[in-house]
């Protein structure tokens, strides 16, 4: 995977997020600390939100150019996204909730089959449940899920840890690694948090204040943090 | 109750049901706009939309009249184009209806767009979904209770209506007579046992839609 983030300016409420990089591999950390402008570059990265100025390309699709306004719609991105408050539609059962990017796609041949993303994230006892029924750990799974379901070229993980307490972490972290290593779609990976970063990314951005900190292979990147 | 009242009492249900069914998806698309875009000027158009609800309702009628009327520019083209009559036929009922019902449904409809919280609909579209879908399978439904509520009110408002329906209708027995309009005539010529019994009337059908619509709001409010 190759995401180029060039002059991306966007003014947030106490500075301008600016990022000129260009990320490769297969798992990249975003890095640092709350309010640096992680959730904000994700959203353009999405295209949920609109910059000031960028030019976003992925592999050799260009995605967003202000300059050229070029938008390409969230819906044609093909990247998935798990918000860091999930967005589990509500209304929905967990099996709705998980073929909904299937269904709204009509793709014939999707990347990975329900089957196998449920057995991968040990979601059958779940299928045919409320989504407002689940744990905070079952909720992540299913969002997880979800997001691949939707057969994603980059998938894009806000702080999908954030909210859980230490065990429960220890209980998702194998399912991440997992969806990693089984299904080898790309992510970005939105943490605040060092040890995540050194157990699941080989390259790490590090934002701070909407600049790039530092950017490089995860162990010197946070040697140097 | 006589077979004229018996009358009276299912065209007021059926026309007002039919009015708040016609207005829907107008409501739902100026609601749903409304809730989710700003622009300049946004507030003339708010405003336009409130007027039925602070206008004399005489005054509405007179505006539809004029605008229905065979010389008129929408009457006009009907009578023209399609050999239909608005003014004094149960159409006029039912724009006067409509027309005066409007803003309630989309000031229910708009809060209850206002209270989806937008993230769902961006998942939604990040998962290669439409706006058309993001809007019937997300927004809608997350919305529907309000949306519920709305509808009841508005048909409410439409059970009771009375100065524009009868500038643009008049009150015609048997054709154009709802309740308010047959309670007013029944006062006018002394028959206290009639209107009575349409005020009884009017009084559970207005309790029941309104109380309906506080129970839905209610609920929508209790279930976030």
């Amino acid at each position: 995977m190759s995401l180029l983030l060039k002059d991306i300016s966007l003014p947030l409420a106490h500075f301008v997020l600016r990022v000129n990089v260009e990320l490769q591999g297969r798992t990249t950390g975003i890095f640092g600390p709350s309010g640096a402008g992680k959730t904000s570059l994700l959203d353009l990265i999405a295209g949920l939100r609109r910059a000031k100025s960028a030019f976003i390309q992925l592999d050799n699709e260009i995605l967003t150019d202000t300059d050229r306004r070029i938008s390409i719609p969230p819906r044609r991105r093909g990247i998935g996204y798990v918000p860091q408050d999930l967005a589990l539609f509500p209304h929905l059962s967990v099996q709705q909730n998980l073929l909904y990017g299937q269904k709204s796609n009509d793709d014939p041949k999707p990347l990975f089959s329900l089957k196998h993303v449920v057995d991968v994230l040990e979601l059958q006892p779940l299928v045919h449940r409320g989504v407002k029924d689940l744990s905070g750990g079952e909720q992540q799974r299913v969002a997880l899920a979800r997001a691949l379901l939707a057969s994603p070229r980059l998938l894009l993980l806000d702080e999908p840890l954030g909210s859980l307490d230490s065990q429960l972490k220890a209980r998702i972290l194998p399912y991440l690694t997992r969806i990693r290593d089984e299904f080898q779609v790309p992510m970005l990976y939105v943490t605040h948090d060092a040890e995540e970063v050194a157990a699941l990314c080989d390259n790490v951005v590090r934002l701070d204040r909407g600049q790039v900190a530092g950017h490089g292979a995860t162990a010197s990147v946070l040697k140097m943090s | 109750m006589s077979g004229e009242e018996w009358q009276v009492v299912w065209f007021t249900a059926w026309v007002s049901a039919l009015s708040t069914v016609v207005i829907l998806p107008f409501g739902l698309a100026v609601a749903w706009v409304l809730a989710r875009f700003t622009w300049p000027g946004k507030s003339v158009l708010e405003t336009l939309i409130s007027l039925p609800l602070v206008m004399p309702p005489v005054a509405t009628g007179l505006i539809l009249l004029k605008l229905f009327g065979r010389r008129g520019a929408i009457g006009g083209f009907l009578h023209d184009t399609l050999n239909l009559d608005v003014i004094f036929t149960w159409r006029g009922v039912l724009i006067a209806l409509g027309v005066m019902s409007f803003p309630l449904l989309v000031r229910s409809a708009r809060v209850a767009f206002e209270e989806v919280n937008p993230r769902f609909e961006q998942i939604a579209r990040t998962l290669g979904a439409s706006d058309l879908r993001v809007f019937f399978t997300i927004t809608t439904p997350l919305a529907l209770r309000g949306i519920l509520g709305g509808m009841l009110l508005s048909f409410a408002r439409a059970l009771g209506e009375f100065g524009a329906t009868i500038m643009v209708a008049g009150n015609i027995p048997g054709r154009t007579s709802t309740l308010s309009l047959s309670i007013f005539q029944s006062v006018q010529l002394g028959q206290d046992a009639h209107a009575f019994r349409m005020l009884g009337i009017s009084v559970v059908l207005a309790f029941v839609a309104v109380w309906t619509s506080e129970w839905l709001m209610r609920r929508g409010k209790e279930r976030k």
